[in-house]
């Protein structure tokens, strides 16, 4: 309970700051736009919900056991100048074909590859891994809050912004729910009350504050709590209008939901509204029949993928020097392929780190091996980096999230096991 | 019917004699009618425990719980036959006439086709009309007199989703569609994913809808067995180790395991992800369930036992041994062993106790409805006279304790108004009307119905469903309902408001809490609501018209409240 009254206090103290309570509510621009704030270091998390098979997206085209182990769904040797064969990255590694559109990221050092990267937790359920890489506690299921709620509660201070956290999309992920008022949002644009949908002139804006009214009641809930964020923010978008940014530098996001929220999330970040950790979500990896080689199934999700990735790069040019792109999933697919040219659920998979600050155009982590047995349980890749290791490094080092911080409760982090990521 | 209704033990006892050749999985050779007897719903009246709540309290609690939600009048209508009656006939769906909704339901034939006849009715439009299409060689309006949008396969989702409006909203059986609601959710599967789309209407109408309020193995086999299981988790292309296809297209392919449906039925299905069950459990469930698949998904889409893909060697399951040779009734097996283990009934109880009780129900109530289980051999109906009758249903912690979902905020919205529908064109090609507008708006509030693409289906908690962008979604649903803005509804507020004095705001906010909110907004929330009658755009409907209440707004208003995000 002290750490709302703390949030709404300090939320109210970035509302006067920011001089919501006295100029009319939305004409105001943000302090971030007229140059009185520094501009914050931002991290996008990127979870592809299904679990990932991370032996096809980062292919170990050196190791003995993968042509073996993967038969139809095994994605081709590199070839110079074949565009249909792994792209490789450093004669033992490479990308899925489907995901070309990330090398020049790599040969500009500024993609790093987490592989064999998971979970302590040995649970081959999706929703139970989720929730643990989500709340950052594997194991235990009775923690309340999410991993990067926790980090941005760390960080706290005056002047914070009501949008230092969103995630794209119509539920808030457990990673952000907490103590730090994140807003979720299925679009920018309908991110209001609808003036127009009252028929009558000025409707929006009565109604918008008739509904504010009731959400500000004296009640501790999640109703009211949520309600009193929301007005916060709705405000304070109008002012910096987001959607005035098109796509820069001649990005084109592909069709799809992720590119829909990486769109989105570059227009927050070019205007400056005080955003620091941006979610989104991205599902289809769940490939238990017909997975596909260099084409099908899994190679069309990964080019949505690694488009999505590429065009938010190129769209945000200088601003990539303050923004991390970090991609997770809840764990890997078997080694060997099923009996229906698919994979079931495995253990570790691979973890993509991008941005200015990245130390890239590297694999990080030690490789386990492919040899049955270096497979854990007989069956799956390994897991030789924890993922709170590298989650850490990212709030850490990132967002300068201190080392004190309950980031992840039971769990010592060390610096010195980080994975080096980043710079 | 397509789909078995039949008991597990005459099924072990036909089981024998389909072997080696291939035959639905578990599907009894006799009549129906001589292998299942109904459950003979009791008489006596339920016993409604004492509480701190007032009558009229406690009825609302119900038309909430069991129900999407009170309707003007339909109070004073429980209030006349008494509680316990009225929550009677709602468990015994039999006694409720539901002649409306039925009439309303004749526009979607696609509801009772068989998967068969859907493949041939609505069947996909040849590939290469639509490249001419793309190509600019033929125009859409060309495309579409040979291939009609109403006969393409998207349309049976239409009037799966519209007919669902269409129930919640009009339906007489209201706790009937909330538990359809509550197992398709429990048993999910997404009309997105390959041939599910043309056998999912069957499902919910053949596997889920009938057992609704029966036995819960039932229910279990009949949806292990149904083809958009077999499809939505992959169990139809699962078969034993190596095995290589001999004929047909994929001749000289090697096949093997599948463990998507073993892990799930367990998980997600029965005894919950902490029931007690490790890996080497889902290899052999998934064993056992080698051979449960589908004939010719695409062009028959009939369940089948393949005896040449099942591995006869002996399963162990969670202690209980299968010998060698057990053919398709490993499957069924399974289901019984799963159907009565003790993590079952927990689980099962405990995701009940969630849906009509609170998120976090409370574990002596839990404890008593998995005690009903085990007792009655998974009779569902036995378990909610358990959970309704208790003093934890009726408590004041529970009263208005559930954030609506999506669906039920749009249709508890719509009946608190007495939204009209409009009408679907009939004999299934035109309009599918205002049910199908409806789901729509469910969709974008965040609920899309039949495409839940996790097996999880969709969370049963507030922090699931409480956020800033869903907030304002629900609010700007609620401004667009109330000006008759939301396309296939219409509401009426002047019959709504009836004779209050629209010169006097005050009486018309008392009138509106009154129907949509039955008189039971908080202090807090009334006193606001009063508060914004002196903003002379709320009061008035122009600048210059003093005598009218802008009722659109403030119904609006009461539809967007605290309160009435709650049930």
């Amino acid at each position: 309970m002290s750490c709302a009254t703390r949030r709404s206090f300090m939320k109210s103290g970035a509302l006067a700051l920011l001089g919501l309570g006295s100029v009319p509510r939305f004409l105001v621009r943000t302090a971030y736009a007229q140059g009185t704030a520094t501009r914050p270091k931002i991290l996008i998390a990127v979870f592809q919900r299904g679990a990932v098979d991370g032996l096809s997206m980062v292919v170990p085209h050196g190791d003995p056991s993968y042509y073996a182990s993967r038969g139809s769904i095994a994605v081709a040797r590199p070839v110079a100048g074949n565009a249909e064969a792994t792209v490789d990255l450093d004669g033992f590694f490479g990308l899925h074909p489907a995901m070309a559109s990330l090398k020049p990221l790599w040969d500009d050092q500024r993609l790093a590859i987490v592989h064999a990267c998971g979970s302590p937790d040995t649970t081959r359920s999706h929703f139970d891994a989720q929730d643990y890489m989500e709340s950052g506690t594997p194991g235990v299921k009775s923690t309340q809050d999410g991993w990067l709620a926790r980090g941005l509660s760390a960080t706290l201070a005056p002047g914070a912004s009501p949008f230092r956290a969103v995630a794209m999309g119509t539920q808030l992920p457990r990673s952000l729910r907490g103590d730090v008022g994140a807003v979720a949002m299925g679009a920018v644009a309908d991110f209001d009350v609808k003036q127009d949908m009252g028929r009558k002139g000025g409707g929006g804006i009565n109604a918008r504050n008739g509904f504010e009214s009731l959400y500000e009641q004296g009640v501790r809930d999640i109703l009211h709590g949520t309600g009193r964020e929301t007005f916060d923010a709705v405000k304070m978008l109008k002012g910096a209008n987001p959607q005035r940014f098109p796509p820069a530098n001649g990005a084109q996001y592909p069709r799809g939901r992720l590119g829909e929220s990486l769109k989105q999330i570059a227009q927050l970040i070019k205007a400056d509204v005080g955003l620091e950790v941006a979610f989104a979500d991205a599902g289809g990896w769940d490939t238990h029949a017909n997975q596909g080689n260099e084409r099908g199934q899994l190679a069309q999700r990964l080019t949505e993928f690694s488009q999505s990735l590429a065009a938010l790069y190129r769209d945000l040019g200088d601003r990539m020097a303050d923004v991390v792109v970090l991609t997770m999933s809840e764990f890997g697919r078997t080694v060997r392929e099923n009996g229906n040219r698919g994979t079931d659920h495995g253990h570790a998979t691979a973890m993509l780190v991008l941005g200015g600050a990245v130390r890239g155009g590297r694999m990080v982590g030690r490789w386990p091996g492919l040899a049955r047995e270096q497979l854990y349980e007989g069956r799956d890749l390994a897991v030789t980096t924890d993922f709170r290791h590298l989650f850490a490094e990212v709030a850490g080092r990132h967002l300068n999230v201190p080392a004190s911080a309950p980031l992840f409760p039971g769990f010592s982090t060390n610096p010195a096991r980080y994975p080096g990521v980043l710079v | 019917m397509k789909s078995l209704v039949g008991s597990l033990s005459v099924l072990a006892l036909v089981g024998a004699v389909s072997a080696g050749c291939s035959s639905a999985p578990g599907k009894p050779h006799v009549p129906v009618a001589a292998v299942s007897a109904p459950a003979v719903p009791a008489r006596a009246t339920i016993a409604l425990p004492a509480s701190t709540l007032s009558e009229d309290q406690r009825i609302i609690h119900v038309l909430n719980r069991l129900g999407y939600g009170p309707r003007p009048g339909d109070l004073e209508r429980v209030r006349q036959i008494g509680l316990a009656a009225y929550v009677d006939r709602q468990l015994d769906q039999g006694r409720v006439p539901d002649d409306r909704l039925e009439a309303s339901l004749k526009a979607f034939p696609a509801l009772t086709m068989s998967v068969s006849d859907l493949l041939h009715g609505y069947p996909e439009p040849d590939p290469k009309l639509l490249a001419k299409a793309q190509s600019g060689e033929m125009s859409q309006q060309e495309i579409r007199q040979i291939a009609p949008l109403e006969r393409r396969p998207a349309r049976i989702a239409v009037e799966l989703q519209a007919a669902k409006l269409t129930r919640a909203v009009l339906s007489e059986r209201q706790l009937q569609e909330v538990m359809v609601d509550f197992w398709f959710n429990h048993f999910n599967v997404d009309a997105r994913k390959g041939a599910v789309k043309w056998m999912i209407a069957d499902y919910e109408q053949t596997a889920i809808r009938p057992h609704a309020l029966g036995k819960f193995r039932d229910l279990l086999l009949a949806t292990a067995q149904h083809p958009a299981m077999l499809f939505y988790l992959d169990n139809w292309m699962s078969t034993k180790a190596d095995l290589v296809v001999r004929t047909g297209p994929l001749r000289g392919r090697q096949m093997g395991l599948n463990e998507n449906y073993a892990r799930e039925i367990m998980e997600l299905h029965t005894l919950g992800v902490d029931g007690g069950y490790t890996q080497k459990d889902v290899i052999d469930v998934a064993r056992a369930f080698t051979g449960w698949s589908i004939d010719r998904p695409r062009e028959h889409g009939a369940p089948v036992f393949r005896l040449a893909a099942h591995d006869q060697g002996e399963k162990h399951i969670l202690g209980h041994v299968l010998p060698p040779g057990g053919g398709e009734q490993d499957g069924v097996r399974v289901i019984e062993i799963l159907s009565r283990h003790p993590s079952t009934s927990h689980f099962i109880a405990t995701k009940l106790a969630r849906r009509f009780v609170s998120d976090d129900p409370p574990p002596a109530l839990v404890e008593r409805a998995a005690k009903t289980f085990r007792d009655t051999d998974g009779d569902l109906r036995k378990v909610m006279v358990t959970i309704i009758s208790s003093p934890e249903f009726f408590s004041a912690e529970a009263y208005r304790a559930k954030i609506k979902t999506p669906l039920e905020i749009v249709v508890s919205s719509v009946r608190a108004l007495d939204g009209e529908l409009t009408p679907p064109e009939p004999a299934g090609g035109g309009q599918p009307g205002g049910g199908f507008a409806l789901a729509q708006q469910v969709g974008k509030l965040g609920e899309p119905l039949y495409q839940q693409q996790p097996p999880t289906g969709y969370p049963d908690v507030a922090e699931a469903w409480v956020n800033t962008g869903a907030l304002l979604s629900r609010m700007n649903f609620a401004l667009g309902l109330t000006a008759n803005r939301v396309p296939g509804v219409r509401v009426d507020l002047a019959r709504a408001v009836g004779t209050a004095d629209r010169r006097r705001p005050e009486r018309v906010l008392d009138v509106l809490l009154g129907s949509v909110l039955q008189g039971q907004a908080t202090a807090e929330t009334r006193t606001v609501l009063a508060a914004q009658l002196d903003n002379p755009e709320i009061t008035r409907a122009t600048m210059d018209d003093r005598t009218n209440t802008d009722v659109e707004k403030l119904a609006a208003l009461v539809l967007g409240s605290p309160e009435f995000q709650r049930r």
